[in-house]
């Protein structure tokens, strides 16, 4: 859809999911250290699932059984945010570290961290405008000169609240603001958790795999982890993705746009999804008027890349809530995409069972028949 | 040998979907295998049974391309390169959706060299009037390939999509010839080999074969001041001792040149040090699977013109033919 899509609040689930997302960008969870948001979204579903455990790579897999459909269906959200490690600290106190994921140096300068599990407040300081020649206030910063200030006067008293190997976040709290927006840091992917979280409650006839997966941003590690342990027959993705859809962009290079929707993927670096799957649940979204968008740039990768290429194959799609300035404190979504996003992955859901007994979609299998028992109140 | 290539090149396949390679080769072959099924990525697996070894044969049946991102309100289509498209030699091609329609890639005119060409500045014209008329042709997320029906000259066959449709031929003529053999032979033909040699990761994982052997196409040296390896057209098959993706078991490779001589097939040698294939995934998969290659000497590869020596392709079967008779 490249038309510009008809915005429609939706009112049918309720703005506390709004709160729990807020929450959840308030833990940290740099790739590798994803405890705490695992913690929160453990308590969140314990009650709500057949059986859920924890991988030993991090991953929280999530089961419901199903009513005899006699496939597996994943559904996978990574719970880790780009970030930092630290890495050293100087006889002046300064700390070093290196940047977990994707994060440019220019976002990094002025910024507020947090650093472990104690969150040692920090900042990632530079030289002062006033003392910068012309070549330094011409080219960008390099990484490797930057450093965090904790307020520590000398190495052994840094050394009393921060350890190399502790990882740190962005310390920037979210805030709701203009035209439905939302601004956070860790929207990429606490957006995807929050609803892998909200659709487990419901009972389908396949087996479900909810995966809460670890260190995506560092190369799709979890996702492949579990992935093989699930064996999954389809696998939906949820993500928060790229948007770049400001004045002077050519439309073809706005990834997506705030407000258009959901945001499906045709192909990126990591995958090309099903072709089926992806008409599948277009049609969903056609046939019950939620709007959406094709994400246009062929950039980035999701966990759906190494989904895809597990075991016997997977057929796989991502549906993604776009986020402007996506990979920094403040990265920026629109609530009614979001919950279109959730509209639409549980309206997939609900219909897949359906999409798998129809011709040609089982594979090597035979098709087996069709049951209710799918959630169908959207 | 040239009716098979021709078939298989004209068959619409960009990585992702492959489906129109995978009924032109059932249809090709499906007499010939006990069983013959696709799996959930769309790999073609036709099976020969034996009681000895399983060997997998694969070759890839996905193409390069183009995916169609954006339809501008003018009817032009933007699009992502789809596997290793040169955007230079794109400008000027004729390219085909899978629905038949033509369009033809040029180039925002306003860049200041012809080096700034990227794929993010150029479009397709399929001749539409306006977003909705273009809409009506085309969809987001729809590929088109590069056009150049294949032609038979000089022993050659200069065509588009050899890579690795050549390599599907060869595997479907061995597949027709019911080689005698105590060997389980499963000929595969896997899916979106150009995007980072994917499909054949979950065939051989399902398969687990003993030993497997990638069939596709090698880049040659004997054209003007060419700087890939040793390799020429017309010289033989070209067993592989490494690409980029895999250094070829040498118990492999070493079979594979014993059949040869043994038989008085030509053969060469292949050391590719840019490019991988479908081997580069299988012999990682599963606990380590054994594998090798035979590649056939192309020129001009990613190009809508490439080309291929009839012999070559011929003794690369023979030599399979014996390969799996061991």
């Amino acid at each position: 859809m490249t038309k510009q899509g008809k915005l429609k609040a939706s009112r049918e689930y309720p703005e506390s999911l709004i709160d729990t997302l807020k929450k959840l960008t308030m833990l940290d969870g740099v790739s590798g250290d994803e405890k705490p948001v695992r913690d929160f979204i453990m308590e969140r579903i314990k009650d709500r699932a057949d059986s859920w455990h924890v991988d030993n790579i991090g991953n929280l897999i999530v089961f419901s059984k199903g009513t005899g459909l006699g496939k597996k269906v994943m559904l996978a959200a990574h719970m880790d945010e780009v970030g930092l490690l630290i890495t050293g600290i100087n006889d002046n106190g300064l700390i070093k570290f290196k940047t977990v994921g994707g994060i440019e140096p220019r976002v990094l300068v002025g910024k507020r961290v947090r650093i472990g599990k104690d969150r040692v407040p920090g900042v990632i300081g530079y030289k002062p405008v006033h003392l910068q020649d012309s070549s330094e206030r011409k080219n960008a910063v390099k990484k490797s000169g930057l450093t965090i200030d904790i307020g520590a006067k000398d190495r052994e008293q840094a050394e009393e609240s921060v350890a190399v190997g502790d990882t740190a976040a962005f310390d920037y709290d979210p805030v709701e603001f203009g035209d439905h927006k939302l601004m956070a840091k860790a929207l990429d992917n606490r957006v995807g958790c929050v609803m892998l979280a909200e659709l487990l409650g419901g009972r389908y006839p396949f087996d479900l795999y909810g995966c809460f997966t670890v260190q995506e941003e560092i190369g799709l590690k979890g996702a492949k982890a579990a992935s093989y342990a699930v064996e999954p027959d389809a696998a939906i993705i949820l993500e928060g993705t790229t948007c770049y859809d400001l004045t002077g962009t050519d439309e073809h290079m706005m990834s997506t746009r705030l407000g258009d929707g959901p945001a499906l993927t045709v192909m990126d670096r990591s995958v090309i999804p099903d072709r089926d799957l992806y008409r599948f649940i277009t049609h969903t979204a056609k046939s019950l008027g939620i709007p959406w968008q094709v994400k246009r740039t062929i950039s980035g990768g999701t966990d759906a890349g190494r989904i895809q290429v597990s075991g016997r194959g997977v057929k796989v799609c991502t549906i993604s809530v776009p986020c402007r300035y996506i990979h920094t404190p403040v990265s920026v979504m629109d609530k009614r995409d979001f919950f279109n996003t959730l509209k639409l992955a549980e309206a997939t859901l609900a219909g897949l069972a359906g999409w798998f007994t129809r011709d040609g979609n089982s594979g090597a299998h035979e098709p087996e028949p069709n049951e209710s028992g799918g959630k169908s109140d959207v | 040998m040239f009716d098979t290539i021709s078939t298989l090149v004209n068959a619409f396949g960009p990585s992702g979907r492959e489906n129109r390679v995978a009924e032109a080769i059932t249809h090709l072959i499906k007499d010939k295998v006990d069983e013959i099924s696709s799996d959930a990525m769309g790999n073609l697996i036709a099976v020969k049974k034996g009681f000895g070894k399983k060997i997998m044969l694969a070759a890839h049946m996905d193409e390069i391309g183009l995916i169609i991102t954006t339809i501008d309100e003018k009817g032009f289509l933007r699009f992502g390169t789809v596997g290793g498209v040169l955007p230079l030699i794109s400008l000027g091609q004729r390219v085909v959706f899978e629905n038949g329609l033509t369009g033809v890639v040029w180039y925002e005119e306003s860049i200041e060299s012809i080096k700034d060409a990227k794929p993010e500045k150029m479009y397709i014209d399929i001749g539409a009037k306006s977003r909705e008329h273009a809409e009506e042709l085309v969809e987001i997320g729809d590929m088109a390939v590069f056009e150049g029906r294949p032609v038979q000259q000089n022993g050659l066959v200069i065509s588009r999509a050899l890579d690795d449709r050549v390599g599907c031929a060869v595997l479907a003529e061995l597949a027709r010839r019911c080689p005698e053999t105590d060997h389980e032979i499963y000929y595969v033909f896997t899916v979106q080999e150009e995007v980072g040699l994917r499909g054949a990761r979950t065939a051989a994982y399902a398969i687990r074969p003993d030993l497997a052997l990638a069939i596709d196409v090698t880049r040659t040296a004997d054209t003007p001041k060419s700087r890939h390896g040793a390799v020429s057209l017309g010289k033989g098959p070209a067993i592989k001792v490494k690409d980029n993706s895999v250094i070829a078991h040498p118990a492999i490779r070493e079979r594979l040149e014993n059949c040869a001589r043994e038989n008085g097939i030509p053969y060469q040698l292949e050391v590719l040090d840019k490019g991988g294939t479908d081997a580069g995934s299988i012999h990682i998969t599963a606990g380590g699977i054994p594998s090798g290659g035979v590649s056939i000497p192309t020129r001009f590869i990613h190009s809508a013109s490439e080309i291929v020596n009839l012999e070559d392709a011929g003794n690369a079967l023979k030599l399979l033919e014996t390969f799996v008779k061991l």
